[in-house]
């Protein structure tokens, strides 16, 4: 998985309202490019398969968009390939996948597979969160999921990861 | 073309930008990318979108728009998979709300695109309201260009019609529908803002609810107030009785305000759906056809297409305008200084501005001259 350090398109003065994640990258960097362009990370809330428990995808749909980013929800009930639709359409730079019906080690090497297709998988940062038993972790893992946020894991904890760790775009 | 971007922008082989190669030739990733950096206005966006307008000019573009809840996405997807059984591609552009506090967004639009998931020919793409620089409006007439440049037959451009800069947005359209949903309040809401004047047609989405008869009628009944209007004079029997006043004020209007009058002009239809239950669509499609087989026949797509190019070429330099005045002022050691002088009452904002202003508008006049 491509590890950021940093972005490399920013405004000189992001605009306030516009995302601290923006002007803190900006401050870092103490960099600017010539021509204006603002980042703004966007996220792909999914639900796959059979699972129909959406209120932790809710819950961090409006967690993500109150810490500034662009949420887009699936909806529930989608199979594997309509993620990868919406995952490639929206070029999305994070893709979290909500499964707590135990089909994990089916439902992610799927998405995975389709996002490689359509040269979407080194540039995409993959999380997953629900109930994933520890023995599963390294599959996924291996699967190319970055990061696995089970049950307590705080929304602070994974806003700071995904702003950390957002893929830089080519 | 600045640093940062070197890869995607890098050495152009045939002239063309990889990025952009990579889009006529229909690779989905590579028409989402073009569309993230339209969004961004990531360095050399603009050359990206240069380079696009070539082969533009070939799909008919849709605008929809209508207050929350009306069933516009329910309505777009119902249209996309009726367009997709008739053999057409379609691309979405679904433009959502962001929060004025903390720029996010949450884009909820593709839930509703139930009957097309699976389908890579309808491209469907969620944009938020960032409503940053140079406005929104700039960048949905670019993705717009995308969508049209990677060969979609119709796109498809979805927002909530409340306010200027989505009116704005809709006026990138060839159609421009506008959904009411019954019971959307009385016919003193009609007479609000901008709806009637936008719109090609209009669509009373849900109906099969209570009330939509009666939505449709006070509808019928603006329209008709507005070709009164426009028309000049009473033939519709009640206006007989008060020709006085009706025509006095007609002649008024009529002299100041309305062009000469259209050889043929197009009265808006009024359509009902029911757009859950795929009912109405055809209907929708066929009044979207009479209205484009309009457009084309009375010279009107190419004289709307004429006033959008002009329009974005005003908005562009205003832009290009701003950041060069910007960085005038900057060269010139900041605004800090005029700011002090105007608090000590030595001089004033508009003196100032015609200070900094002059010696630009002389090099304009120079070179004008020059020329």
């Amino acid at each position: 998985m491509d590890r950021c350090v940093g972005f490399s398109a920013l405004a000189p003065a992001a605009s306030a309202k516009i995302t601290a994640n923006v002007k803190r990258e900006t401050s870092q960097l103490g960099g600017m490019s010539a021509e204006q362009g603002q980042r703004q990370i966007r996220c792909l809330v999914a639900k796959v398969g059979l699972d129909g428990h959406d209120r932790g995808a809710h819950v961090i749909a409006r967690a993500l968009r109150d810490a500034g980013f662009e949420v887009i929800y699936s909806g529930l009930h989608r199979s594997p390939d309509e993620v990868v639709q919406a995952a490639v359409q929206e070029d999305v730079d994070v893709l979290g996948i909500s499964i707590l019906s135990g089909a994990h080690n089916t439902l992610v090497p799927k998405i995975m597979d389709g996002l490689a297709e359509y040269d979407a998988s080194d540039d995409t940062l993959v999380l997953v969160g629900g109930i994933i038993p520890d023995d599963d972790t390294d599959r996924l893992r291996e699967a190319g999921v970055a990061e696995i946020f089970g049950p307590g894991a705080s929304m602070d904890e994974m806003i700071d990861y995904i702003r950390e760790n957002a893929p830089e775009r080519r | 073309m600045t640093s940062g971007d070197s890869d995607s922008v890098s050495e152009p082989t045939d002239g063309l930008d990889p990025l952009i190669a990579d889009l006529l030739d229909g690779k989905h990733r590579a028409l989402a990318r073009t569309i993230t950096k339209i969004e961004n206005r990531s360095p050399g966006y603009r050359d990206l979108v240069s380079q696009l307008h070539a082969h533009t000019g070939d799909a008919d573009v849709i605008g929809i728009t209508g207050s929350p809840g009306a069933g516009k996405s329910t309505l777009v997807d119902k249209l996309a998979a009726t367009y997709r059984e008739a053999g057409l591609t379609v691309g979405v552009i679904a433009i959502d709300p962001a929060s004025p506090f903390t720029g996010g967004a949450v884009l909820g639009d593709r839930i509703r695109m139930a009957s097309n998931v699976g389908d890579m020919d309808v491209f469907f793409r969620s944009m938020s309201a960032r409503g940053t620089l140079g406005g929104l409006s700039t960048a949905t007439t670019d993705a717009v260009k995308a969508l049209d440049a990677f060969g979609k037959d119709k796109v498809i451009v979805e927002t909530v019609g409340a306010g200027q800069n989505e009116v704005d947005i809709v006026r990138t359209a060839d159609t421009v529908v506008v959904l009411v949903p019954p019971g959307s309040g009385d016919d003193v809401q009609m007479l609000k803002a901008g709806i009637l004047e936008i719109a090609d047609l209009f669509v009373v989405n849900k109906a099969d609810l209570e009330g939509s008869d009666r939505t449709v009628s006070e509808l019928r009944e603006m329209l008709q107030l507005r070709d009164g209007d426009v028309e000049a004079g009473g033939h519709h029997g009640f206006a007989e009785t008060t020709v006085d006043v009706d025509s006095e004020r007609a002649g008024e209007s009529g002299d100041a305000a309305v062009d000469p009058p259209d050889a043929d002009p197009w009265d808006p239809p009024i359509v009902e759906t029911v757009a859950d239950r795929g009912e109405g669509i055809d209907d929708l499609i066929a009044a979207m056809d009479d209205h484009r087989t309009h457009l084309v026949e009375s010279g009107q797509l190419e004289s709307k297409a004429r006033t959008r190019y002009a329009e974005e070429i005003r908005t562009l330099l205003r832009e290009d305008t701003r950041e060069l005045l910007a960085a005038e002022i900057d060269a010139r050691g900041g605004l800090d200084e005029h700011v002090d002088a105007v608090l000590r009452r030595e001089t004033d904002p508009y003196a100032v501005a015609e200070a900094i202003l002059e010696p630009l508008a002389d090099c304009v006049t120079d070179r004008r001259e020059r020329d």
